[in-house]
């Protein structure tokens, strides 16, 4: 019979409650042998009080005060036996000095949210008014974290060989137009339902926006226009880090919302596909000295909030505060959050939200060698996992190509969505657009990092979709309600010659069209390709390029538009089959610029409406050659692929560069011809009839293999 | 509503009919009884939902816990009630069992 520890019983007794001193690690709450073991860190909290609620409940069960003896340095930590831990909510009050200018905001009268809690309670099913007069909104509870995960584990698929879908778990399926059964649309349940669309389409990495707890119900308003209710809807205020949102699943009412999560883990990895997700460290939802408290103001200010001298919060984000990253503590707590996605949901990568501010210290000064972002580059449970940065931020630092990067991290690469938008429309050099195409040696190359750093992309949330790079000049926002003064105004579209709707059929088919050859540069582009869920099938917002605040359609997926623009579908599905069936679109190392496997052809070569002649004075027209014998730096035997882009208004000859003798051209894909001959699937490509030019009508662009 | 579990084995087919609510309070007694059925030599085990309310993740697990102790048994769950249904799929869990409306003795006792 095994000898029991003599320190896992109770010590202390509060009223019915049966205590003793925990362990401050992990911090949270923590299940152990008899009850649960709590751990909280505050650097100047003079007191703490563990509070209890029945689950729903309005007003508290049990206020437990947790004695000094509990406390091993500034880390209070408490077994409390016997509990029914999964009826139950919990919260902390916190007291200790007050003192605006000192950044000191203690409070006891307000319950407080653990950083660290697992599972919130509070707005578990989405979009259900909250009670305002609740004493205590987003509830901490206790999660069971077992889970059945069989033999999964993250799939480690090479950076260069991703290929990105980003999208948002409400949007996917929430529309009845998906088919998706009801209850299960608009969470993580609905994905799983729409895998086998996700494997058709071919991606093999999904980015899911934000899905750790937020509130929906931030800042929301009625719509000036029809009254509606504006939610926060896109999610990016963080509640708590540690917890997925309960109104994104379906079981969320049950609080089963880490299993929901985890099931859709594992079967995205039984069907290859990764799961990477966006992470908003650089704020959270507290906002400024106007704000709520829910859990760091009243916990540890001066700790987590980047503060000025006087004792404001610095806004570096643009939303209200800024999460104090680089402070020790902080730190800890960020690479605890990602230990524990990585560790317990299997996630494959993580995308930082406006990742500039986690390069800046304390008072906001960029660093040279941010103490974060070292830590997460060398971090060993987060070794394998993709880390992605939006590389810069609301405070002026722009850091794409100059991001610290410790031979990790990758990067959204603005340079490439601005200069691909410019070609499309003829307006910038060729020069340019050659260098993203190649992954943007100019910017990568000379710190030694690889093409697989740029996440490449021309749509994301933020801005127009690729339908509405195409169909609008002009951003149309008014739905918003703040008079269309809200999102950019350097979206670098054009509207192919009508602005929005029409039933012009010229104009259609140029938006087609330049959707496609948009489609076909992204694909053939050395570098990660990420694309916006939807543009496959021709999604549009109707010109609005912020709907940050609409659950609506201007959201949901219409799934409609999959029949609709079938063509779009199928031609965006062969792109993608082909990028996965040619490594040599797919290098982990810069092209050299020169032959040094022996073929006779350099790895690439440039060209334009002559062969072996790039005319880098124009902005319309340029061809590469890739030479198949240098596919993955030689490694790798692969066809040899030429691509012809003619973004003039006219129609051009392109004299195609010839083959070592016995290989001929075939024509994957020309964006010129009307669907289903503008691509072909790979394998079934026709020959090229006059092997030494085609024409290439204006604004399309031409892949051919050999 | 209380929680209730019965088992009967007949031709090496075990059958738990479970009622009432199970909650991590009654996830206990339901759990006595798939651990008393995985002694046994058995080739099926059904678990009768038709009376069942409410399972909670508690239950979910003992379900989990049944698959995982006995890897050669097919574990059924027979007239899961909606909401119950729903759970175990949303969950993923159905992949690991069978799922069935009604007892089908043409599957469950084709061995």
């Amino acid at each position: 019979m095994p000898i029991e520890r003599i320190d896992v019983h109770p010590t202390h007794k509060y009223e019915s409650f049966k205590l003793r001193c925990g362990k401050p690690y992990p911090f949270g709450a923590t299940l152990v042998p008899g009850g649960v073991n709590f751990s909280i860190y505050s650097s100047l909290a003079t007191s703490c009080t563990l509070v209890l609620f029945q689950k729903h409940a309005k007003e508290p069960m049990a206020e437990i005060p947790l004695p000094e003896e509990f406390r091993i340095g500034n880390v209070y930590c408490m077994v409390v036996f016997d509990l029914d831990y999964e009826n139950i909510e919990y919260g902390y009050r916190m007291d200790g000095p007050n003192d605006f200018q000192q950044g000191h905001w203690f409070d006891k009268t307000k319950i407080l949210l653990d950083p660290y809690a697992k599972l919130i309670g509070g707005r578990d099913i989405w979009g259900v008014t909250p009670d305002w007069k609740d004493v205590y909104h987003h509830r901490a509870k206790i999660a069971n974290e077992d889970f059945d995960w069989e033999n999964d584990k993250a799939l480690e698929i090479a950076p260069e060989d991703q290929i990105i879908y980003e999208m948002h778990v409400r949007s996917f399926t929430r529309s009845p137009s998906s088919g998706v059964r009801e209850k299960f649309r608009g969470t993580f349940a609905g994905i799983r339902e729409k895998i086998p669309y996700l494997k058709e389409l071919g991606v093999n990495s999904i980015e899911l926006m934000p899905i750790y707890e937020f509130d929906e119900f931030e800042n929301s308003r009625p719509n000036p226009e029809t009254g509606e209710v504006l939610l926060n809807y896109w999610g990016y205020s963080t509640v708590g880090f540690f917890a997925p949102k309960a109104g994104f699943a379906s079981t969320g009412k049950l609080g089963m919302q880490g299993d929901e999560l985890k099931a859709l883990v594992k079967e995205l990895h039984k069907n290859g596909i990764e799961i990477i997700l966006d992470v908003v460290f650089n704020h959270t939802a507290e906002g400024n000295e106007n704000g709520p408290y829910i859990s760091y103001r009243g916990i540890d200010n001066k700790t987590y909030y980047m503060l000025t001298p006087e004792g404001y919060y610095f806004n570096f984000s643009g939303t209200g505060n800024t999460l104090n990253c680089n402070n020790p503590v902080v730190r800890g707590m960020v690479l605890d959050c990602l230990r524990y996605w990585a560790s317990e949901y299997h996630i494959d990568g993580f995308r930082f939200d406006l990742a500039a501010i986690l390069g800046r210290d304390p008072l906001g000064y960029p660093l040279s060698n941010p103490p974060l972002l070292e830590s997460l580059a060398f971090d060993p449970v987060l070794a394998r996992c993709k880390l992605i940065a939006e590389a810069w931020d609301a405070g002026g630092l722009y850091q794409v190509g100059s991001f610290p990067a410790y031979g990790r991290w990758a990067e959204w690469n603005g340079k490439y969505r601005d200069t691909l938008r410019k070609f499309l429309k003829g307006d910038t050099t060729v020069g340019d657009l050659a260098q993203r195409l190649q992954g943007s040696p100019d910017l990568y190359a000379p710190s030694g990092r690889v093409p697989a750093t740029s996440i490449n992309f021309i749509s994301c949330h933020d801005g127009f979709t690729l339908m509405d790079i195409v169909s609008y000049n002009y951003k149309h926002n008014e739905a918003n309600g703040e008079n269309n003064n809200d999102g950019g105004n350097d979206n670098d579209s054009w509207n192919c010659g009508w602005e929005g709707p029409t039933d012009n059929p010229d104009i259609n088919a140029l938006r087609h069209r330049q959707i496609k050859n948009a489609l076909a540069m992204l694909m053939v582009s050395q570098g990660v390709p990420m694309i916006l869920s939807g543009d496959e099938i021709g999604r549009t917002k109707n010109g609005n390029n912020n709907t940050y605040c609409h659950d609506n359609h201007l959201n949901w997926l219409d799934w409609t538009l999959l029949e609709k623009n079938a063509d779009l579908f199928k031609f965006f599905k062969d792109c993608i089959a082909f990028r996965k069936a040619h490594p040599v679109l797919r290098n982990p190392d810069h092209f050299q610029n020169r032959d040094y496997v022996g073929s006779g052809y350099p790895d690439i070569s440039w060209h334009g409406t002559k062969a072996w002649y790039a005319d880098w004075s124009n902005n319309q027209t340029i061809a590469f050659l890739l030479c198949g014998k240098h596919a993955k730096q030689g490694l790798v035997e692969d066809n040899y692929i030429y691509v012809a882009m003619n973004m003039h208004w006219e129609t051009q000859w392109f004299e195609i560069p010839g083959l070592p003798s016995q290989k001929q051209w075939k024509i994957f894909a020309n964006t010129g011809a009307n669907s289903p001959e503008d691509s072909w699937e790979p394998g079934t490509e026709p020959l090229l009839e006059n092997q030494n030019g085609l024409l290439l009508r204006d604004r399309s662009v031409v892949i051919l293999v050999g | 509503m209380a929680f209730n579990c019965e088992l009967k084995t007949i031709n090496a087919i075990a059958t738990i009919s479970v009622s009432g609510e199970l909650d991590r309070k009654a996830a206990p007694d339901f759990q006595a009884k798939v651990e008393e059925a995985s002694k046994q030599d058995i080739t099926a085990l059904v678990i009768d939902m038709k009376e069942l309310e409410y399972m909670a993740s508690a239950g979910l697990r003992v379900l989990i816990f049944a698959k995982q102790h006995m890897p050669n048994v097919t574990v059924y769950v027979v007239g899961a009630q909606e909401l119950v249904a729903d759970t175990i799929e949303k969950t993923g869990f159905n992949e690991s069992i069978v799922m069935l409306s009604k007892y089908d003795a043409a599957i469950i006792e084709k061995n």
